[in-house]
């Protein structure tokens, strides 16, 4: 039987970033996958010898536009631990508070484009329509859409009111109810359910060994969750992982609604803890931060991991990036042998692929 | 470093790595930072249970590092990363793009390598950067 | 001939077709691009279709910076398009390399590529800003675009 080759990306229609897949095809199903990445390579973890500590939290903001809010908390977490500082406690309630709308943002945008790769439209026009809310909220308590821009060594830039504060509770509740009359046309609709259930299933043992993390791991039974390490105010949150067991396609649509749906709620549990006081940290010289660090958090897409090494200078020597999508490249490339050739889009889209953080 | 860092050889690396998969600890990722012209510092780090560990190994850069790929084959792509950003070379990876992963033959060749080219036949431009600010190593 | 051609003149600039190639810019930009096409901005009113195929567009929509790798995608998807066309660089690292532009992987914005027709800057730009830039774009391409006679 002879092989195709098919060449998937680095422009198609699903895919809102270049990433190229080799498809060796046999019979219309696959039978190897090979990827091709650097399309959006730029190189900017070696920015850090051109910018001080300051003006290198604008860089990592933009390791990634979507989840750009958790970089800047991740790092400047890093920075804070090297110089043995903590942000006051309303900063760090305010940084899970931003978090979690940057989570929430994060999975609208996902299961829309998820939606609209199964060519159901107006289900994407539905999950948008919510997500510009949660973007206002955004919008109103930082100052900016996509980019909010709020994380500052030390703490937060914005310290929002209390009666903006209780308009986003407000707000949160009433896209919850949205959001809950959309679910059984997400999770139960018979044609997105064909083509999802039984797509690209990664076992358990699969995903520990490929190292794959965040929602793919969790959808997989692995009830990992960099949320339970407790940094920020996650420890005074009771957080619980969102875990399923199936590890097809439609396990990790599930699992990223329920924790959409947690998002929500932990916004509104952060606004009841949230405590008065100062949200900045008043620096007296320019930070310099000495010696080598680990920091990791959960980004909407998983486990994000910051290594800082600095050697007191106001510039620090290295930063490594080792973002979600990268850890869970290797576990896509273990999906896509046995699928057919229609539901490779879906099965890529499945891992929600974020190019821009994977090649940084 | 806040979690437990030992430092191994690099002969004992693959029996190493090999030993924590078998107690359960997963591959989070590499981290290679340039300790000097010669050599390449490599940070393994390991998560069981969302407590890390790592390992440290320093390698020249003119010599072949072993490939973790074998036992992890999640570590094929990040090493293929340090092989475009750092010019050296991981012996018996699986899955190679030969330092093409991120790089085109017009990129610079080892972008992060501040001290020294990488082993190459034909010198590279050195340091490859516009980037300003890059102070040699007797600095560090 | 000549009335056929004025009339499909006309009603190009009344229903462009739309391409967004995402060049290697941070996310911020497309996801921002996207929106436009949503209910809240519908960019459709104007007639707009956004679509996957360089050979049906007629209006490039691009962000981000451009690399030595995906520059020949740019280039390539560019000369697929059928004249006459309109480019749009859409947000700083498109216009200029932004933030980034110091980083050695970046050769520079849009332009050192391709002829692009409108810049619109921010990082990201509001939907707003890319529906102005998009409109504008139209008028140019109403005037004959890039390649026409």
């Amino acid at each position: 039987m002879r092989h195709t080759v098919i060449p998937f990306g680095p422009q198609h229609p699903v895919l809102p970033e270049p990433i190229h897949l080799q498809l060796t095809i046999r019979e219309e199903r696959v039978v190897e996958a090979l990827p091709a990445l650097g399309f959006v390579h730029r190189g900017l973890e070696r920015l850090v010898e051109a910018r001080d500590v300051p003006q290198m939290i604008q860089v990592v903001e933009r390791v990634c536009g979507i989840c750009s809010m958790i970089h800047a908390h991740c790092f400047c977490m890093g920075v804070e631990a090297l110089l043995g500082i903590e942000a006051p406690p309303r900063a760090q309630v305010l940084r899970v508070l931003w978090s979690e709308l940057h989570r929430v943002q994060s999975h609208l945008l996902w299961l829309g484009l998820f939606a609209d790769c199964l060519g159901f439209e107006s289900l994407f026009m539905q999950f948008w329509r919510i997500r510009e809310r949660i973007l206002d909220l955004g919008e109103a308590t930082t100052g900016n859409r996509v980019i909010v821009s709020v994380n500052v060594i030390g703490g937060v830039r914005r310290d929002p009111d209390a009666a903006q504060l209780a308009w986003v509770a407000a707000e949160i509740d009433r896209i919850e109810e949205e959001l809950r009359r959309l679910e059984p046309a997400v999770l139960d609709d018979p044609t997105v359910r064909r083509r999802t259930v039984g797509k690209g299933v990664l076992s358990r043992d699969q995903a520990w060994e490929l190292g794959a993390v965040g929602p793919t791991a969790r959808a997989s039974g692995i009830a990992e969750d960099m949320r339970q390490t407790n940094y920020a105010a996650y420890g005074r949150l009771y957080f619980e992982p969102v875990v399923e067991t199936d590890g097809d396609s439609h396990a990790r649509l599930r699992v990223r609604f329920r924790e959409t749906l947690a998002s929500l709620d932990l916004v509104r549990r952060a606004i009841r803890i949230l405590p008065a006081g100062e949200v900045r940290l008043k620096l007296r010289e320019p930070p310099a931060p000495r010696g080598e660090i680990v920091v990791r958090v959960e980004q909407p897409r998983g486990e994000l991991l910051y290594y800082l090494k600095g050697s007191g200078e106001k510039r620090l020597d290295r930063v490594r990036i080792r973002t979600p999508t990268f850890a869970n490249l290797p576990a896509l490339l273990a999906m896509l042998p046995g699928v057919s050739l229609s539901d490779v889009p879906v099965v890529t889209l499945s891992i929600d692929p974020c190019i821009s953080c994977t090649e940084r | 470093m806040r979690e437990e860092t030992r430092t191994v050889p690099v002969q004992a690396l693959l029996a190493e790595v090999a030993r924590l998969k078998a107690e359960g600890w997963r591959l989070v990722t590499l981290t290679a930072s340039e300790l000097d012209a010669e050599r390449l510092d490599l940070l393994y780090h390991f998560d069981r249970e969302l407590r890390l560990q790592h390992l440290r190994v320093a390698v020249a850069k003119r010599e072949a590092a072993p490939s973790i790929s074998p036992v992890f084959f999640s570590a094929a792509l990040v090493e293929n990363e340090i092989q475009d950003l750092f010019g050296v070379r991981f012996a018996g990876l699986l899955l190679d793009f030969g330092g093409g992963l991120y790089r085109e033959p017009e990129s610079p060749a080892a972008p992060f390598c501040r001290c020294g080219g990488p082993p190459q036949e034909t010198p590279p431009a050195e340091g490859g950067g516009q980037t300003p600010g890059g102070e040699g190593c007797a600095t560090r | 001939m000549r009335a056929l051609r004025r009339f499909i003149d006309r009603m190009r600039a009344k229903s462009p077709w739309l391409l967004h190639f995402d060049c290697g810019s941070c996310n911020g930009c497309d996801i921002e691009i996207l929106a436009c096409l949503t209910p809240l901005y519908d960019v459709e009113r104007f007639g707009i279709v956004h679509l996957g195929n360089p050979l049906h567009a007629d209006l490039l929509l691009t962000s981000g910076t451009v690399n030595p790798r995906n520059r020949k995608v740019l280039a390539n998807l560019y000369a697929q398009m059928p004249a006459p066309k309109v480019v749009v660089a859409v947000g700083a690292c498109g216009l200029s390399g932004g933030v980034f532009r110091d980083a050695y992987n970046v050769v520079g914005g849009i332009d050192r590529v391709i002829p692009v027709d409108v810049y619109v800057p921010g990082c990201p730009p509001r939907p707003e800003a890319i529906i102005d830039g998009v409109v504008l774009g139209l008028q140019k391409l109403a005037g004959g675009g890039r390649g026409g006679r």
